[in-house]
């Protein structure tokens, strides 16, 4: 299993198994220039865009606040914080919708823009301060993986392990998405910049920068600059969905795999999409804080399909509402691809930091699946598995709820890349019966965290219980023991003994006793005359 | 306005089970016409009576069970498993051997486990072993190849043969089946296996009217060319794969070639293997059922080899001349313990790559 580097050093591309050739409909979007929107009026800025959980609040109602100013503090377990899109005032902290495929509110800072736009000073750094203090500022930036995963960047490169590869992924495999594609055409340098900084922090001698072969500008414009990025290398992979996918990637490229429930780093790798490299040369060389990404808003119902710098927190109603939407009767709108990408029940939700396209298919262009079929075994899904599970085997097993079954089975090695739902002639939804019996067994493994926890508690008092009344009992004895030492040394000291009290009253109770037996007697033998009368 | 929440992925691509079997039914076509061709329009009639008996046989199991009929009329696989049992029966058997045949696959062997996807054995070969155990006589009796026949046979006698018994002029299927040598033929299969275990050698077997085609009995080698051809087809269009009519076609052929390596005289050559009875229909139409199929890729090799094998065993040495119906359930058997030793090796447990 193990492959030698040469052969990486080489260019040699690797496959992965599986994977599925959708069409692409890229061109819908990728053919203009990466363009601006109006400012929005209001913005929605969640405190939770990331992987983690949320940093903690700093600004109140009323406050006034500026573009780049944090509006929530970094903290424990990957909480991240986030930054006002623009200058404005802070006119409620709420309950609201948000970019979640559950469509459940969580708390957000409404700003509204006072339309000035006036920014905080940037504070740039140097690649000459230490390599905790670039962590720190990458985490102030409020950083998170623009792939769409959106770990922490500055969680991923705290992990310090020796590293082989940075790879930067700019595969953007998922059709009709472009904003990676876009960002590379024009901004290649500031992204191999970015991947320079995060091989200093990260001490990766060398980085791969990975596109798929349908990308020939975005490769063109790499080509260009990366004469000045001699540790560089561009690799080329062949278009298939799911390349992009991290773990496909590196069997691209390396021809290594990830174990299962690892990371890459536990193999010498480590990825950063392109988007997150160019967040993070913002960051380090400009001190721009993450306020903004490139969303791909696209589909047959927008008039202006194309690319657009997006500050986070802007309603999707805003974004859509300036490209021309016309909405048809049972509308979908799909926050990322057609192939991963979710739904939205409202277009009140904001644009955030995982948000990489805004797709609203016509209903011909992405037809609602037909009624789901039983499952003929036809074995379509287990031939396009990258991960090479057997989806109709996970699928019996996820409705017949046999949890391990589908643990012997591997669901959690599951990437839920729709592969196999996509090819189902049955038209099950495969992905959705993997994420429900996904969601069970954590929710079984809560609860059985939670009855172990309780049982250790019950556990735990019971001993404790029999202790204190083993020592309770210990003590008692104690003190009985103490009280007849100290009487037997009292009366040895001359005190009147307490026994010779208690024989004492034995003998006046046995005296009194004999004293009344005799008057009865007595009375007894004087009875027996009056009889005889 | 509120939108319209769906689970991912968005995109489908339109392949649906109908259009998978309207490729099924394209693949039987070069078949149908050679069979036709060969033993007459009885193969025609026997559909109609499969496919009449199949369509009440499924409406009537989803009607008791309470779910809807039109649902399962729509998925055609009881109309695949109709076509096949009619196909692979003697042309000119009387009319209630298909309906039995076919509402016994159905009913039992597919409503009764639970319908379609649940059934563990295949429905079409499971009705041809009730059918073959019950009436040897109607289940052996195929027509003669029309080249070697005394007496043709027209529609007219085709329907009153299967109805009545007696064609129009008033022959039974048995005086029908005189061969223009005045002897009741068997198949080829049945002719040789017959003759081998007389003593006779394969060229003294082979010395026949039946056999003078260049490559086996006639008719039969065409009808398992056509069924070939069809096959190929399906391959092509990715209605099914490589694996299960490969391994079976491998599994009958190598210990075919070499037993005839060893035993020249005694032993049917690989090519006779291949172009009799119902070697190419089973490995491409019928062992590649993926219901009762292996699931994995290599799991389905094993199982076609395992059938190629059963096929040859049960022809050189068992009681039947023609084993792939007695070969494909013995192989749905084992299907649970290929696809437990199978299994691939999931991405990130240290398999090979």
């Amino acid at each position: 299993m193990s492959i030698p580097i040469t052969l990486i050093e080489q260019g040699q591309i690797w496959s992965f198994p599986g994977g599925i050739h959708p069409p692409e409909r890229k061109q819908l979007s990728n053919t203009t220039p990466i363009a601006t929107l109006p400012l929005a009026d209001q913005f929605y800025v969640p405190l939770r865009q990331h992987a983690g959980e949320p940093g903690e609040l700093l600004v109140r109602v009323g406050d006034h606040v500026l573009k780049g100013q944090a509006v929530s503090a970094p903290g424990l377990n990957n909480a991240l914080p986030v930054h006002a899109p623009t200058s404005g005032t802070v006119i409620a902290i709420e309950p609201r919708p948000i970019a979640h495929p559950s469509g459940l509110p969580d708390t957000v800072v409404v700003i509204r823009a006072d339309g000035l736009d006036q920014a905080l000073q940037p504070q740039p750094y140097s690649l000459n301060s230490d390599r905790a203090q670039l962590i720190e500022a990458l985490r102030q930036a409020g950083i998170a993986g623009l792939g769409g995963a959106g770990f922490p960047t500055a969680q991923k490169l705290a992990l310090l392990r020796p590293l082989q590869y940075l790879i930067i992924n700019g595969v953007e495999c998922e059709p009709y998405i472009s904003a990676d594609d876009r960002l590379m055409r024009e901004y290649a340098d500031e992204i191999l910049r970015g991947t320079e900084i995060l091989m200093h922090i990260s001490g990766a001698a060398k980085a791969l920068i990975a596109l798929e072969d349908n990308k020939p500008d975005a490769i063109d414009a790499f080509k260009r600059v990366l004469p000045k990025y001699p540790a560089m290398s561009l690799r080329v992979v062949p278009t298939k969905y799911p390349s992009g996918g991290e773990k496909q990637l590196i069997q691209l490229l390396t021809g290594r795999q990830v174990p299962s429930r690892g990371l890459p780093i536990d193999i010498g790798l480590l990825m950063h999409n392109v988007g997150t490299a160019y967040a993070v040369q913002q960051a380090i060389d400009h001190g721009l804080p993450l306020t903004q990404r490139v969303v791909t808003v696209t589909g047959e119902n927008v008039s202006k399909p194309g690319n657009y710098w997006v500050p986070l927190g802007t309603p999707v109603a805003h974004v859509l509402g300036h490209t021309g939407f016309k909405p048809e009767t049972a509308q979908k709108v799909i926050m990322g691809g057609p192939m991963m990408g979710f739904t939205l029940a409202t277009l009140q939700v904001p644009v955030v930091k995982i948000t990489n396209c805004l797709l609203v298919p016509g209903t011909k262009e992405l037809s609602p699946p037909a009624d789901e079929m039983p499952c003929i075994r036809c074995g379509a899904c287990a031939d396009v598995c990258p991960a090479q599970l057997l989806p109709q085997q996970l699928q019996w097993l996820a409705k017949a709820n046999d949890y391990d079954g589908l643990n012997q089975q591997n669901l959690f090695d599951c990437i839920e890349c729709g592969a196999c739902a996509y090819v189902c002639p049955s038209e099950i939804p495969l992905v959705h019966y993997y994420r429900k019996a996904k969601a069970e067994i954590r929710e079984i493994a809560r609860e059985k965290s939670k009855s172990e926890i309780a049982r250790e508690r019950f556990e735990a008092r019971k001993q404790r219980l029999e202790r204190e009344k083993q020592e309770r009992l210990e003590r008692h004895r104690l003190a009985a023991e103490a009280r007849q030492q100290a009487q037997q040394q009292a009366v040895e000291q001359g005190a009147p003994n307490p026994n010779d009290a208690v024989q004492a009253a034995i003998a006046r109770a046995k005296a009194r006793k004999a004293a009344q037996a005799a008057a009865a007697e007595q009375a007894a033998a004087a009875e027996p005359q009056d009889d005889n009368s | 306005m509120s939108f319209k929440i769906a689970a991912s992925p968005h995109a489908h691509q339109r392949r649906t089970t109908q259009q998978v079997m309207r490729w099924v039914y394209v693949a039987l076509i070069p078949g149908l016409l050679v069979q036709s061709y060969f033993f007459g329009f009885g193969v025609w009639l026997q559909m109609l009576l499969a496919l009449v008996t199949a369509w009440v046989s499924e409406a009537a199991c989803m009607a008791l069970r309470g779910r809807s009929v039109s649902h399962a009329w729509q998925d055609h696989t009881a109309v695949v498993t109709a076509l096949l049992l009619a196909i692979s029966i003697p042309s000119l058997a009387p009319w209630w051997i298909i309906v039995i045949g076919t509402a016994f696959s159905v009913i039992v062997v597919k409503h009764v486990y639970g319908g379609v996807g649940q059934n563990l054995f295949n429905p079409a070969m499971a009705g041809y072993v009730l059918l073959l155990i019950s009436f040897p006589v109607q289940m052996t009796a195929w027509p003669v190849p029309q080249q070697l026949a005394l007496y043709s046979i027209g529609l007219q006698d085709t329907v009153q043969l299967i109805f009545n018994g007696f064609s129009a002029a008033g022959y039974n299927l048995e005086q029908l089946r005189m061969g223009i040598d005045g002897v009741t033929m068997a198949t080829p299969l049945d002719s040789l296996r017959t003759d081998l275990s007389q003593a006779l050698t394969v060229s003294e077997a082979t010395n026949k009217a039946m056999f003078s085609s260049a490559l086996g009995g006639i008719g039969w080698a065409w009808l398992n060319l056509a069924f070939l051809l069809g096959g190929l087809v399906l391959i092509k269009v990715r209605v099914i794969s490589w694996h299960i009519p490969g391994g079976m076609l491998l599994g009958l052929l190598i210990p075919a070639l070499v037993m005839s390596w060893f035993y020249p005289d005694q032993s049917v050559g690989p090519l006779l293997h291949a172009l009799s009875g119902a070697t190419m229909l089973g490995a491409f139409f019928i062992a590649t059922d993926p219901v009762t199929a292996a699931t994995s890729n290599r799991g389905r090799l094993y199982f076609g080899l395992l059938i190629g094998l059963l096929v040859f065993i049960i022809r050189t040495w068992g009681g039947y001349p023609d084993a792939v119906a007695f070969a494909v359930l013995l192989a749905n058997m084992v299907v649970p313990v290929i696809d437990k030793y199978t299994q691939p090796i999931a991405y990130g447990h240290g398999g090979k790559l």
